[in-house]
């Protein structure tokens, strides 16, 4: 019993120091990456060093150790200046997002803080959308995305919108069409465009069907029903691979706009294709 | 120079009153309230704008620069009338001023002209559509006020036109609207939204006023101070305590305690933040403000 005891009193001891030893870390981050926190750690877009740092503990956990992530490329991503991040979508709930953001603080050297470009319906929930501000993703307005590109920032976007994140499990690593607002950004402020794929996503939460009208009540397009019915993401392992910066010219010319989003779809496609050879290649070793 | 206020008894134009006379401008003043204590240098007209009395002061007193302090928001409990009221008082306003030879006219407007909604974009500039009526339809009045002043700029070649949408003023008088929904040890707020909250010290609002009239700018600009803070922060910073109200309840609240028209009638604005960009207003004339954040909240909290 004594024993028993004594191994729980070490495991909350090894917790709590492991959460204090993080918050440290993040404040040792927070040091130097792009924000503009003020003297209250608060960034003029209402990103909260407080949330950052209450969050980081548990998010550099689901990172390292729920699902395992690893961020191959990620020095492709450019030390400074405005960058667009531009990946697949899926899981149901952005779980892709979320440990993108966190590869960018983590494993990025020096670290960057990607600002995601939020899809509306979320701004318009209770404590998601106030948890979204201190978190600095924000609604993805034109002008709001050409702003913070014009001040250096890193853009995180998922072009496949809302039709991405809710693909199904039977259609997993299959993208649909991308939007072209990013181009057109990329177009206006010369910024660069990262194309990533998301691996493990799709696994993680396996979304076989979609209730909508649950969905609506929440506020939600949709809620994701798994085959163990509530969105719960699985301990996956997760890759993220970066590829190198795009650059693009405006050469004037709508046609050319498409072609251009078309070859960046391609290349997250190219990468999709990479990973998951990767990952059948990784199991298959004994 | 001679420069007539026009709602010089609120907050703001009495304060603007005084830093201008000690500036060494002759200074008139036109408002249908009182302004008690005036000090004896400012020559004060007690008339609605709308009417000829004052009329009389534009005739006969030939101001250079007329001022213009955003149109009552709670001035009248009928909407109605108080929608009347604002037009053909800000229509007043710019006739006179053209038919009696003002050189310009500074309409100090309000920046929730922006409106506030989950898709709008954070940092809005002058370029932005205005959806204020949209996401504020009982203050739709204030906006189009505000729209209606900015048709002067083409519609009076002769006058120098300058229309400011500008941030809550806070600072020692505790006087305005943000200080009024502020003035309660409970501030009610609404369940689970924290929108960011833009304002600066109403000296800096003053400043800010001159310094757009001195450099005799021309078009319309949006004018704000320090950066925005979470509600829930400046309600923290202002010594009171923040009262989380669910939406449904939260305008019956407002209406009961007396907490501002501006602020029960606009819902949206207590969930989500209106924030302007001043860049063109302090590139045109190098603006920079006195007071930040917290040295605002501070005066606010002990009102020096």
């Amino acid at each position: 019993m004594e024993d028993t005891l004594g191994e729980l009193l070490n495991l909350i001891r090894g917790v709590v120091a492991g959460v204090y030893d993080d918050m440290q870390e993040c404040n040792n981050l927070l040091e130097k990456i792009d924000l503009s926190l003020n003297k209250d750690g608060i960034d003029p877009y209402g990103v909260s060093r407080n949330y950052l740092k209450m969050l980081y503990p548990a998010m550099k956990w689901l990172y390292r150790h729920y699902f395992r992530v690893r961020a191959i490329g990620i020095e492709n991503v450019p030390d400074e200046g405005p960058v667009m991040l531009v990946g697949n979508h899926s899981g149901g709930i952005p779980v892709d997002g979320t440990m993108t953001v966190m590869s960018m603080i983590i494993d990025h050297d020096p670290p960057r803080y990607p600002v995601g470009m939020v899809d509306r319906f979320a701004q318009k929930m209770p404590i998601v959308s106030p948890l979204l501000i201190r978190l600095g993703q924000v609604t993805g307005v034109r002008e709001q995305a050409e702003r913070l590109l014009n001040e250096g920032r890193v853009l995180l976007i998922f072009p496949e919108g809302i039709r991405g994140i809710g693909k199904l499990y039977k259609d997993r690593y299959e993208m649909v069409s991308f939007t072209s607002g990013f181009m057109r950004l990329a177009l206006k402020t010369g910024a660069p465009v990262v194309p990533f794929a998301f691996i493990g996503g799709e696994e993680a939460i396996p979304t076989i069907m979609h209730a909508r009208k649950l969905g609506n009540l929440l506020g939600a397009p949709y809620f994701p029903i798994t085959p163990y019915i509530l969105p719960l993401p699985l301990p996956v392992p997760c890759q993220i691979y970066f590829g190198e910066p795009m650059y693009f010219k405006d050469e004037g010319d709508c046609e050319d706009v498409a072609k251009k989003v078309a070859l960046v779809k391609t290349r997250v496609e190219e990468l999709i294709e990479t990973g998951l050879k990767n990952r059948v290649e990784e199991t298959e070793q004994p | 120079m001679k420069i007539l206020i026009v709602g010089i008894a609120t907050a703001v134009g009495r304060r603007l009153a005084e830093e201008m006379l000690n500036l060494g401008y002759e200074i008139l003043g036109l408002d249908i309230r009182p302004w008690p204590g005036v000090p004896k240098e400012i020559e004060i007209t007690r008339a609605d704008i709308r009417r000829k009395p004052a009329e009389e002061v534009f005739r006969t007193r030939c101001p250079d620069t007329v001022v213009y302090i955003a149109p009552a928001a709670g001035a009248a409990q009928d909407y109605d009338r108080r929608y009347r009221m604002n037009l053909e008082s800000t229509r007043a306003v710019f006739e006179y001023s053209n038919n009696y030879k003002a050189k310009q006219v500074v309409f100090v407007s309000r920046h929730m002209v922006y409106g506030a909604a989950p898709d709008t974009s954070m940092y809005c500039s002058e370029d932005d559509p205005p959806y204020g009526g949209l996401t504020f339809p009982k203050l739709n009045d204030i906006f189009t006020a505000d729209l209606y002043a900015s048709q002067a700029l083409w519609r009076y070649p002769d006058l120098n036109v300058i229309l400011l949408r500008m941030v809550y003023t806070l600072g020692p008088s505790r006087r305005g609207a943000l200080a009024r929904f502020l003035k309660g040890p409970g501030v009610p707020t609404i369940l689970g939204f924290d929108p960011l909250f833009q304002f600066m010290h109403e000296d800096d609002h003053v400043h800010a006023i001159i310094t757009a009239m001195e450099a005799k700018l021309h078009g319309v600009y949006n004018i704000a101070g320090p950066q925005p803070l979470p509600l829930s922060t400046l309600i923290d910073k202002a010594g009171k305590i923040s009262i989380p109200i669910p939406q449904r309840w939260y305008p019956p609240f407002l209406e009961r305690f007396g907490y501002p028209e501006i602020f029960a009638n606009s819902i949206n604005h207590i969930k989500y933040s209106v924030i302007i960009d001043d860049k063109k207003f302090r590139q045109a004339t190098g603006f920079m403000h006195r007071y930040d954040e917290n040295q605002t909240l501070k005066a606010f909290r002990y009102g020096a």
